[in-house]
């Protein structure tokens, strides 16, 4: 996998991972395209779609998309299911995720993200696992101090609390 | 920004700025500090941020090295997964380099989360660092039979990676696939390990056939697998193909994709099977979804046939007429294009039917592929010598009608034809019928809008055009209308001349004279057509695209000599100039001569012109003797049958390649009659060999002759051209260079580079310092913060010391001695330099006195000796050196030391003033003697004197403490620290030992501590502990030396 997008229905990028090194602005640029491309497409289309020589595949949870893109042999499905079981570990995670707590807890959802693939490649396939050495990992960190629940009321501009799983 | 609980904040902050889209890599170097916090909350945050904005090109990166390989090596594992995650973002060929033969250490790490982490990223690191993959491979072979699931998958992972890219290499480990894929019930492994058999079946045949029957049984639980892990050699392909099928048809968008995609893959190795499901795949190019088109576009490339290829582009175009969105469209037209152009046009019958569709698909709007379109019409013209004729009308046509295509700026790509138009026109001006027209059509003032580069083919082949006009006429004698069209030329052509696009300006006025040097011949009636054409005479031939490389290096020729010999040597210059072409009977026949004479010159000539004669790049002056003709299989037993076509209605703006498809249809039908009956007749001649096709209503492929005699003259290429395949291979593949032997055992030479920091890279970690000073000091645990404090004076220093080290490298000197200065067995150590620890303890006979004791180890091979220690004095602080020395002198170490001792040695230091801290700089100087000699070498320290270090632990006792508090003479100051996780005890434990008190009683989160100077001040502490912060009260006699105290206390709280 050469990367990984989390965008909003708004275009608003809510996580990125990059697989492979790029310069800024060169990541910026993908982005743009890509947010652009998969936004105007039809529900009703597939989840793949080829750009320059990757493959991009999306899937559409909520008001989130997440998006990967993969190389010329890469098997499509798979890529499809690494995206299902990344939101249901998120979805484990925060108890019925929604898109507030991936912009909320962001940095927690790129934990729970490098738990789960490492360089690109599958780590851990068990959910148990990954969710079991966050919880570790969680213990060893003092209580958050970086959780912005404060801001969490004022903030505007997102999706009110839909849940990617209901 | 001290705080690095701040500090991290700040960076996740950032790392949340940064993917909005703001740069912050000016703010790298901080992402590197909070890296570096000792508390997992922090460095797990500084490694998000970093694997989040580092890339190649951050040239911080190489200072994380060593932190990266800190945290690899500590023993909480989840400080290790942070940084093996973090590093798989951000590794470069350094990073991987330095830090292969760690991770390689955590691949067999007791915990299977490190295990699997480490396996994984050995991927990026082969990547970044081919050289690892040797040594790294037993073990990595070693993992795919580990006993957790998780590292177990991560091995398939990577290997499955590495083989995908260089199978051969990875056959061998074969059976063992083959016994996981048998054994393993993990979905995800499975997909992978049938990914690798699908990279490594083409190579061995048999591992197919073994493949068959565990497949079969997965095949309909894993579908997915399909579309990666195709059987190649499965005689099951059929059955494939009929799942492919209802994949196809189904409703769920996803599958149908995958099983379009599946199906091309098949079609690669099995055409025929695929083919007939021609139906299902045009009915998918009506699909909403562009992906899915897509891939129906991708089929139909293999699927035409010289029967069909008419049918499915009519389709096409029918698309590319409704299809919205122009990369689409381009999509549909260059697969329109290379649908027909493939291998060498094999399945164009009517090439007359190839340029109608060309010249329609000039009228898309918009398209960008102006320039294929332009090639291909080139090409046909060229190599289809029966098609020049028709194509140089249709092109006539064209360039009449370019205001059509010119006239729309945002058409921009598509008048590229007019290139071709205009050069195939001029080029082949014998077949125009109505050159006159197209002459002026040429000419017109709109041209002058075009490209520059499509201006300058207008000029050279209106000339064309002119010349061959102009032959006409003289030979029919129309000597006024040869004026005419003389004139025509002249007045129009300075619209040229004042072109702003150099080449075109260069060749209209060029050309222009020329024109006007005619027209004088002209008017004195000399015959000038026949000259005229000669300069434009001769023929082209289409050259392979690899004829150059392929050209052989004529015997005797070297390349790299010098064809004269450089101008060095004083003596040369009088020398001839060495012959270096030999004479050849060929080419190559130039002689180097010094003089150059006429006759010379003439022979020269001669030999260019056999030269020319015989290359292949030059256009050549007589038609060409190599001229080859392929001819289509079977057409030599079939009459050519030129029909006369009624060309339809040239209408502009007409299409008119539907009426070929009828003309097709019904020459074919004709062509069928005649074959029947010639079949009959060669019946008869028993002759059956041709003829298997025996059913007469069936057509064959082979059976289809072409409209034309279609000389498909093929490329040429030079004789004795050397057979080469490596022109395909991209050199900057990143995997190529992971194509390396693994079954070869390990060079010596190949072992990864340990880390051999000379002693210097030692005195880094402080896990080997450790077990020297434990041995010292009975408290040895609180250490490492101070080691820390020092770190950033030492990373200075340390960077001074390795030059002269690398300098003192051919004599072998390594040196390496640690110099721990050490006081009182309550202090801490503090680390000197790079090398030095030293307390400091307060003297208690002598309120102005405190010794410093220095433990001297020698980590060298070599012997040190005549140690001499000096120090800066200040005004407040004075080393106490014997009577009668200056303060410059250093006092001499009274011992010496071999490699590997240690010995302590004491100094006195006298001071005034106890309420600030001080910081001395000092030197010591050593003579180093080995076998080759003795250097005299230096080592620079600094000595910091805290406020808490003329602290001697007093006990006090609670009534006293009262008293004292009473007193109502002390000065009172207070501090505040937030951010404190330890436990009170802990915490007051730390005041104890770094600040020298003593805890005089304890009450809940609440103590008082006392502690006195040397010099008698009462030093009275009030420690409370809140949540997460400590406050501290202080009282003490003296307001400066206080306010230094808490200072000092806040510093170690801090860091808590």
């Amino acid at each position: 996998m050469q990367f990984m997008l989390l965008f909003s229905r708004q275009g608003k990028l809510r996580l990125q991972k990059w697989y492979v090194p790029l310069s800024d602005k060169e990541k910026k640029k993908i982005t743009r395209e890509l947010v652009q491309t998969v936004l105007a497409r039809k529900p009703k289309m597939c989840s793949f779609l080829e750009w320059r020589d990757l493959k991009i595949v999306y899937k559409r949870y909520a008001s989130l998309y997440f998006c990967c893109a993969i190389e010329d042999q890469d098997n499509e499905l798979i890529t499809l299911e690494i995206i299902h079981r990344y939101v249901e570990l998120l979805d484990k995670y925060f108890g019925s995720v929604c898109e507030l707590d991936i912009i909320f807890n962001f940095e927690k959802a790129y934990f729970i993200l490098d738990e789960f693939l490492l360089g690109g490649e599958v780590q851990e396939t068990s959910k148990k696992n990954v969710l079991k050495a966050i919880e570790q990992a969680d213990l060893l960190q003092e209580v958050s101090k970086f959780n912005f629940s404060g801001q969490s009321i004022s903030m505007v501009g997102c999706e009110s609390k839909k849940f990617l799983f209901l | 920004q001290d705080n690095i609980a701040v500090k991290a904040n700040a960076v996740c902050k950032l790392t949340y700025l940064q993917m909005l889209g703001y740069d912050i890599s000016w703010a790298a170097f901080n992402i590197i500090e909070v890296m570096s916090a000792s508390k997992f909350t922090f460095k797990r945050i500084g490694y998000l941020a970093a694997s989040q904005c580092f890339h190649e090109g951050t040239d911080v990166i190489m200072l994380t090295t060593n932190q990266i390989r800190k945290d690899l090596s500590s023993p909480n594992q989840y400080d290790t997964g942070v940084a093996l995650t973090g590093l798989s973002c951000f590794v470069t060929p350094d990073l991987a380099r330095d830090l292969a033969n760690d991770i390689m250490t955590l691949m067999s790490h007791t915990k299977p989360y490190i295990r699997k982490k480490a396996v994984l990223i050995m991927y990026k690191v082969f990547l970044k660092y081919p050289e690892s993959l040797r040594p790294a491979f037993p073990r990595l072979k070693e993992k795919l039979e580990d006993p957790d699931p998780g590292v177990q998958s991560a091995a398939v992972n990577v290997i499955c990676e590495l083989a995908r890219r260089n199978p051969k290499n990875y056959l061998s480990l074969a059976p063992l696939f083959f016994k996981l894929m048998t054994s393993s019930t993990n979905n995800w492994v499975l997909i992978k390990i049938i990914k690798l058999f699908g990279a490594l079946t083409p190579l061995e045949p048999r591992l197919g056939k073994k493949l068959i029957e565990p497949l079969t049984n997965l095949i309909h639980r894993f579908l997915i697998s399909l579309s990666s892990g195709m059987p190649n050699h499965s005689a099951s392909i059929q059955l494939c193909v009929q799942k492919l099928r209802i994949l196809i048809e189904d409703s769920d968008q996803n599958l149908k994709y995958l099983g379009l995609l599946a199906m091309s893959k098949i079609l690669k190795t099995h055409p025929k099977s695929v083919q007939s499901h021609k139906d299902l795949i045009l009915q998918c190019l009506d699909d909403k979804d562009e992906s899915i088109r897509l891939r129906a576009l991708d089929l139909l490339y293999g699927m035409v046939s010289k029967k069909n290829l008419m049918e499915i582009v009519k389709k096409l175009m029918i698309h590319v007429d409704k299809a919205e969105g122009t990369t689409y469209r381009d999509e549909l037209l260059t697969k329109i294009i290379d649908i027909c152009s493939q291998s060498n046009y094999q399945y164009i019958t009517n090439f007359e039917w190839y340029i109608s569709i060309l010249v329609e698909l000039t009228r898309l709007e918009g398209t960008r592929h102006g320039h294929l379109i332009a090639a291909q019409m080139l090409d046909v013209a060229i190599r289809v010598k029966a098609i020049r004729k028709f194509a140089v009308s249709q092109m006539a046509m064209l360039l009449d009608n370019a205001h059509l295509i010119a006239s729309n700026t945002q058409r921009n790509g598509i008048c590229e034809v007019l290139y071709a138009a205009a050069w195939i026109c001029g080029e082949f001006s014998e077949h125009l019928e109505e050159a006159n027209q197209t002459l002026e059509a040429m000419l017109r003032p709109k041209v002058t809008t075009l490209p520059g580069h499509i201006q300058a083919v207008y000029v050279q082949n209106m000339v064309k055009l002119y010349a061959s006009i102009l032959q006409q006429k003289e030979q029919s004698g129309e000597k006024e209308a040869a004026q005419e069209i003389t004139q025509l030329m002249i007045e129009r052509l300075p619209q040229f001349v004042q072109s702003a696009d150099l080449e075109v300006q260069e060749r209209a006025s060029c050309i222009l004279q020329l024109i006007k040097y005619i027209q004088k011949l002209q008017i004195k009636e000399v015959p000038v057509a026949e000259e005229v054409i000669a300069l434009f005479a001769g023929e082209l031939n289409p050259v392979a695209p690899k004829a150059q490389k392929k050209v052989p290096v004529p015997e005797g020729l070297d390349l790299d000599a010098w064809i004269n010999e450089p101008p060095s040597d004083s003596e040369s210059e009088d020398e001839k100039p060495k012959t270096i072409f030999h004479d050849e009977e060929q080419r190559h026949s130039r002689h180097r001569q010094p003089e150059i004479d006429e006759e010379e010159l003439a022979r020269r000539r001669e030999a260019r012109k056999q030269e020319q004669a015989n290359n292949p790049f030059y256009i050549k002056s007589s038609p060409s003797p190599q001229k080859r003709y392929q001819d289509t299989p079977g057409v030599e037993h079939i009459p050519v049958v030129q029909i006369d076509l009624s060309v339809p209605l040239k209408v502009p703006g007409m299409p008119m390649s539907d009426q070929y498809v009828k003309l097709e249809e019904e020459r074919r039908h004709k062509q069928k009659l005649e074959k029947d009956k010639k079949k009959k007749k060669q019946k008869k001649e028993k002759r059956g060999k041709h003829h298997r096709h025996n059913s007469l209503h069936t057509e064959s492929e082979e059976d289809i002759a072409p409209a034309h005699h279609v000389d498909i003259i093929t490329e040429e290429m030079p004789e004795n051209a050397l057979p080469s395949d490596e022109d395909d291979k991209d050199p900057n593949d990143p995997y190529k260079a992971l194509d390396i032997d693994l079954d070869k055992p390990l060079a010596d030479s190949e072992k990864l580079p340990v880390q051999r920091h000379r002693n210097v890279e030692t005195l880094k970690s402080p896990d080997s310092e450790a077990p020297l000073v434990e041995k010292k000091s009975k408290k040895p645990k609180k250490k490492e913060k101070k080691h820390k404090e020092k770190e950033r004076d030492k990373g200075k220093k340390k960077e001074k010391e390795k030059k002269v080290i690398e300098e003192e490298e051919e004599k072998k000197v390594i040196l390496q001695d640690l110099h721990y200065v050490r006081n009182c067995c309550y202090g801490p150590y503090l680390l000197l330099c790079s090398s030095v620890t030293y307390d400091i303890q307060g003297n208690l006979q002598n309120d102005s006195q405190v010794t410093v004791s220095v433990i001297f180890e020698n980590k060298s091979t070599s012997f040190l000796k005549s140690m001499e220690l000096n120090v800066l004095d200040s005004l407040n602080t004075k080393m106490l050196r014997p009577e009668g020395s200056s303060v410059h002198d250093g006092i001499p170490v009274p011992f010496q030391l071999p490699p590997g001792i240690s010995n302590e040695a004491q100094f006195v230091f006298t001071l005034q003033s106890i309420v600030m801290a001080q910081k001395l700089k000092g030197t010591l100087s050593f003579i180093v003697k080995n076998d080759e000699g003795s250097t005299h070498e230096k080592l620079d320290f600094k000595l910091h004197f805290s406020c808490a270090s003329y602290l001697i632990t007093t006990p006090c006792y609670s009534d006293a403490f009262a008293k004292l508090l009473e007193s109502g003479d002390l000065h009172m100051s207070s501090i505040k620290v937030d951010g404190i996780s330890i436990s009170f005890q802990h915490l007051l434990a730390k005041i104890c030992f770094h600040h020298h008190f003593s805890v005089v009683e304890r009450v809940d989160s609440c103590a008082s501590m006392y502690s006195r100077s040397i010099q008698g001040h009462h030093v009275c502490l009030l420690v409370k502990k809140g949540e997460n912060s400590v406050s501290i009260d202080g009282k003490c006699n003296d307001s400066t030396l206080l306010s230094n105290l808490l200072d000092e206390m806040k510093e170690t709280l801090s860091k808590c």
